[in-house]
């Protein structure tokens, strides 16, 4: 069942991606911010938080989740150390998914070169 | 040519073939979905394992854009995009791509100018504005807090 | 001497032809429905070469020495290249030329390189030159990164993309050689309707497509009718069907002879190119390889052939402007005499 949420939730949330795809001009960058800043602001409205309960990685994996785990960690740091948490708690939440690009990134460029299509 | 530009776009539309909807929006369905129950399985054996629910995050976060890392190395992600579009552009492994595959392409221009600067040419803008409106509802959030 | 008549029309006097021509491509364009066609063929995009922009290149220097080499000519014989691509700055074709010690002459027409090559040529070659070169290519590995996306980036095409073509095209163009024999230039204007998306390069080249072609048959006072092929070179499904719709609003109907370089070189369907081909290298590669051995075989006699560019570059794409077209046209026939 958790799988199934999962699932459904995730796959809905990419379905609004691709009618952004395929009826606006809509560059994939642009479409990604627009899915962070819609997390950021759904969770702020204390919107997102439940979703994410009921669907877990369906609503965690996708960028809007991203957005979210910037708002909570936002949150969480102004509560503990005031104005200065707004400048640290978004990043200290979504370090390890950015820090991860950023190395394997710099893996694969060592050990792979792109390919004809 | 005698035409204005609005009648000329009128022609275009007409020209133009339609979008596969149904079959995109399927591919987008499954593969965003299966992408996401994948992460399911990959929380809940952080979990299993006794890390706490925001570490188990974070680790899965990392496996995620680490197969992402190795499917754009070996060719294969942009592969599957074709299928799923949003389904592999809207989760994290989407955000991955998106830096892992600058980061091989302009390596030809070296690792400081190339690999360095380019990194992040597609999904900086990500970053950039998520950070921002974090910051601006910090401050929002803050201020709340003091009346 | 050519001299002009109407309004942007060159007619080429003396007989000036195509001495000698070559295609090259790589696997994409060996597999597809003009595969044999081509002069050579490499299955390796890279042409065995560290970087994308050098495999271009040496598709040029391929092109050409294949070209020269068919005459039994070198390089030393040659007046002038004319040459260009679409890379920042045409690096394909200037550092292919850097070896040849011939008067190089950069162009940049975007996709339209190939017939302002060959245009330009003629007119040297009814004048004061003996042999020129008309070079262009383009590279699907070298236009992706340059103009979209990373290779390994993973994103969906829409419909109305086109596919940028592996290939190059150089022809030899002599007085006193042919058939082909180049008999007419036009040189187009820059054209530009509004259209600003990037992935419809079709409809933003079409209006200076036809408005080239229009022009050619009121200067010339001839029809769609008096020649056996009318080719675009790079508009692709959506692009030629609005090329039939613009030529016909000016009161000329392109009937079965109108065909487009884009359509011809690769399957639609099988090797997933949506609209079509396009790039330099596409209407290069087809008129060199395809086109060019059917005229000189008299199988096809009077071919207006109308290389198509869209002139716009990351920046200003991304600076929201529409992007304007050129077309330029040449008109080869398979007969030494006059026909205007």
């Amino acid at each position: 069942m958790e799988y199934l949420k999962a699932f459904a939730v995730g796959g809905l949330i990419c379905c609004i991606g691709q009618i952004l795809i395929d009826r606006t001009k809509l560059t994939p960058a642009r479409i990604l911010v627009g899915f962070v800043v819609s997390g950021v602001i759904l969770s702020a409205l204390g919107l997102y938080e439940p979703l994410a309960e009921f669907a877990g990685a369906g609503a965690t994996v996708p960028l809007s989740g991203f957005g979210h785990t910037l708002a909570k960690g936002v949150r969480a740091s102004v509560a503990d150390n005031g104005i200065l948490g707004a400048f640290t708690g978004g990043l200290s939440a979504t370090a390890g998914g950015i820090t991860a690009a950023i190395v394997f990134g710099f893996i694969a460029a060592l050990l792979f070169d792109p390919k004809d299509k | 040519m005698s035409l204005s530009s609005d009648e000329y776009k009128k022609m275009g539309e007409k020209a133009v073939p339609k979008t596969k909807s149904i079959r995109n929006l399927t591919g987008a369905f499954l593969i965003g979905g299966a992408i996401c129950a994948l992460g399911q399985f990959i929380l809940n054996f952080y979990l299993d394992l006794g890390l706490s629910t925001p570490f188990a995050g974070t680790a899965c976060s990392i496996t995620l854009v680490g197969i992402s890392a190795l499917l754009t190395g070996f060719g294969v992600y942009d592969k599957i995009a074709k299928f799923g579009g949003g389904g592999t552009l809207v989760p994290i492994t989407g955000f991955a791509n998106a830096v892992v595959s600058p980061a091989m392409e302009f390596k030809s221009e070296g690792f400081i100018l190339g690999l360095g600067v380019k990194i992040f040419t597609i999904a900086g803008p990500v970053i950039v504005y998520g950070i921002l409106a974090s910051v601006i509802y910090g401050i929002i959030y803050w201020i709340m807090g003091l009346l | 001497m050519a001299h002009k008549i109407g309004k942007q029309t060159i007619i080429i006097d003396s007989p000036v032809g195509v001495f000698s021509a070559a295609a090259v491509g790589s696997k994409k364009e060996g597999e597809g429905p003009l595969g044999k066609s081509f002069d050579i063929i490499n299955e390796d995009s890279r042409f065995g070469e560290k970087t994308w922009e050098k495999a271009e290149s040496k598709m040029q220097e391929l092109a050409s020495w294949k070209a020269l080499h068919k005459v039994g000519l070198e390089m030393k014989d040659i007046d002038f290249i004319f040459a260009g691509d679409l890379l920042n700055q045409c690096i394909a074709s200037a550092f292919s030329a850097r070896g040849s010690k011939v008067p190089y002459i950069g162009l940049y027409g975007a996709c339209s390189t190939f017939a302002e090559g060959c245009g330009l040529s003629a007119v040297f070659a009814d004048s004061f030159a003996k042999n020129c070169l008309a070079i262009a290519s383009s590279h699907f590995c070298s236009a992706e990164r340059q103009y979209r996306f990373p290779l390994e980036y993973g994103g969906q095409r829409p419909p109305s993309a086109q596919w940028t073509a592996t290939a190059a095209g150089a022809a030899l163009i002599s007085r006193e050689a042919g058939p082909p024999y180049i008999k007419a230039v036009t040189f187009g204007t820059v054209e530009d309707l509004g259209i600003n998306d990037q992935n419809n390069m079709g409809a933003a080249m079409a209006p200076s497509a036809a408005a080239t072609l229009s022009q050619f048959f009121k200067d010339t006072y001839t029809d769609a009718e008096d020649y056996d092929l009318i080719l675009t070179g790079d508009l692709g499904a959506v692009g030629s069907v609005l090329m039939r719709d613009l030529m016909a609003r000016e009161g000329f109907s392109l009937g079965e002879n109108y065909n487009d370089c884009g359509l011809m070189l690769y399957d639609r369907e099988k090797q997933q190119v949506e609209s079509g081909a396009s790039g330099c290298g596409c209407s290069a590669a087809v008129i060199s390889g395809h086109i060019f051995p059917k005229i000189a075989s008299g199988e096809l006699k009077n071919v207006l052939a109308i290389s198509t560019g869209a002139l716009m570059s990351p920046t200003s794409v991304q600076q929201g402007e529409t992007i304007p077209g050129v077309a330029h046209l040449v008109c080869y026939s398979s007969e030494k005499g006059g026909i205007f």
